[in-house]
């Protein structure tokens, strides 16, 4: 075992997984987070905190993580290249892994100027595959970039993003290609409206043997509504929502919208269970965390895995 | 070339404060050329700040002269003759040039008129782009000629970013082209895409301290004894 967690126990042994994700308040308020957390609890295998999503400052990652941990949730810390320099990324992948922190994926994240202090400077000292490179040369050769020893070397499961649906289509598969090679152990991807084109994106994954080498998750996440629909389809760049979904949802009666969200959300899941390369989905809930248990419910992904603890190891340097 | 646009007169006016004989120095150098601080500027700016000046009851006498290079001593003779007679300069170069001026005249204000903004090309009369951030190890070679440095918004070296668009322009801007989407249309073109199929490694920034270059025939004539 890499790290000593869940999500990877649950990978490793081969079931189907799932992972949430929580957005940390925008304050120190740490009621909202085991507000968010509570209904997460038992329905995913680990839940991605986000860092700093969209540009906008929230509570850090780590933070959120460690409020998860005491609610008995197994967090997935995110980490934006945007917002720190190599020595601020190797000091908090220390102190994450030193708290208990087992899972981690890296980012570029957002463009600041989405955000709330647009003009301010991004970091962008390495990039999210240099990062992903970073966190497995100090976990297996417990050395930081710079070559030299560490101490104690942190213990994670190293997660990559993925967007199938952003152009260069055919490049797409090439890039995750680079993820893997840098030592990603687990991939989740941008959320799937379009399943031929995903479908596509997975069968080039398969034939170049990426799938054996890395986990996919499926990225989902249910319309809310209309607009959310709309939304997605026009104002986020690499999204690609079907017209025919978009048609879809406009069909039903506008109060029973959000139910035909979780509807094509089951669906999807269903077809994705059934993809081979596919490992399980990451469930983004977005400010909808609370809807998770009847989503997962009626996914038929209930009751999640219960994996035994890996043996304790050794620390390095002991044989 | 290095770009620059000039500042507000309300900025510059700002600068110059309480002074009331000012040598306005234009530079026929990359300023000139981007059309921002040469003979022709340095001539429509004066007569903007006189005819503001002049608005609020004048005393502002300047002067205009324009030296074919702000960054290198051979052409300060003209120059440096007349500034004595001034209480600052305010001056038309880039960066550099204002204070190669600063640093040879320590008694006297050397004020910008210009921000320096970029080194690009011309893409019309006027118009300019940034092409390069000066970075200090460049991998033009390997990414078809586009600069990931300076033409992605995240200056990533293994792009593209999930927020390429569909017609291939930039998350940041949708009138942009993604340098990634670029990067791989040519080198597909050439039929180079191995180039960037292998993780490029985490780099040296070779700019984070001020750097110097001597050129390998002059390095004897500089060695310290």
């Amino acid at each position: 075992m890499k790290s000593g967690g869940n999500l990877e126990a649950v990978l490793v042994a081969g079931h189907f997984a799932v992972t949430g994700e929580l957005g940390p308040p925008r304050g120190s308020n740490v009621d909202a987070v085991r507000k968010k957390a509570a209904p997460l609890k038992g329905m995913v295998d680990a839940v991605n905190i986000t860092d700093n999503q969209t540009a906008v400052v929230r509570m850090s990652s780590w933070a959120t993580s460690l409020i998860c941990i005491q609610e008995g949730l197994e967090p997935n810390y995110q980490m934006v290249c945007r917002d720190r320099n190599r020595l601020a990324m190797q000091a908090d992948i220390l102190g994450a892994s030193a708290l208990g922190i087992r899972n981690m994926l890296a980012l570029s994240g957002d463009h600041q100027s989405f955000g709330d202090h647009p003009k301010c400077k991004g970091v962008f000292d390495i990039d999210s595959i240099q990062l992903i490179n970073m966190v497995k040369t100090m976990r297996d050769e417990s050395k930081f970039l710079s070559g030299e020893a560490i101490d104690g070397p942190p213990r994670l499961f190293i997660g990559a993003a993925a967007n199938p649906f952003g152009e260069p289509f055919e490049f797409r598969v090439h890039r995750l290609a680079k993820k893997v090679a840098a030592g990603a152990d687990f991939i989740q991807t941008q959320c799937i409206y379009n399943m031929e084109k995903f479908g596509r994106f997975i069968d080039m994954a398969n034939d170049m043997g990426l799938t054996q080498k890395v986990h996919i998750l499926a990225g989902i996440t249910p319309l809310k509504s209309l607009p959310m629909a709309k939304y997605m389809a026009t104002s986020v760049p690499g999204m690609d929502v079907p017209e025919a979904l978009i048609k879809r949802i406009e069909g039903v009666d506008k109060k029973k919208r959000a139910d035909e969200g979780i509807k094509i959300a089951c669906e999807q899941i269903q077809e994705l269970r059934e993809m081979k390369g596919v490992a399980g989905i990451h469930l983004m809930a977005i400010e909808w965390e609370h809807k998770v248990p009847e989503i997962v419910e009626r996914a038929g992904l209930l009751p999640r895995p219960k994996v035994a603890p890996p043996p304790p190891q050794p620390p390095a340097g002991e044989a | 070339m290095i770009v620059a646009s000039r500042k507000s007169l309300d900025e510059i006016l700002g600068l110059l404060g309480s002074c009331k004989k000012v040598l306005v120095l234009g530079c026929g150098g990359c300023t000139s050329i981007c059309l921002a601080g040469g003979q022709r500027e340095v001539r429509d700016l004066c007569a903007e700040l006189d005819a503001r000046v002049r608005d609020h009851g004048g005393g502002l006498t300047l002067h205009e002269l324009t030296i074919e290079r702000q960054c290198n001593e051979t052409f300060f003779a003209d120059a440096d003759a007349l500034v004595k007679d001034y209480e600052a300069v305010l001056s038309t170069a880039c960066g550099a040039g204002v204070q190669f001026v600063a640093e040879r005249h320590p008694a006297l204000p050397v004020l910008p008129a210009l921000n320096t903004a970029f080194v690009g090309f011309d893409k019309g009369v006027g118009w300019y782009e940034e092409n390069c951030r000066t970075c200090g190890d460049c991998v033009l070679g390997e990414t078809g000629g586009i600069c990931p440095v300076t033409r992605c918004a995240k200056s990533l070296f293994n792009g593209p970013c999930g927020g390429t668009r569909s017609e291939g322009t930039c998350e940041v801007d949708k009138t942009v082209p993604c340098a990634w989407f670029e990067i791989h249309k040519r080198l597909k073109g050439q039929g180079r895409l191995a180039l960037i199929t292998k993780v490029r490694p985490a780099r040296e920034w070779e700019n984070q301290t001020r750097r110097s270059v001597i050129q390998e025939p002059y390095k004897a004539r500089y060695a310290k004894p």
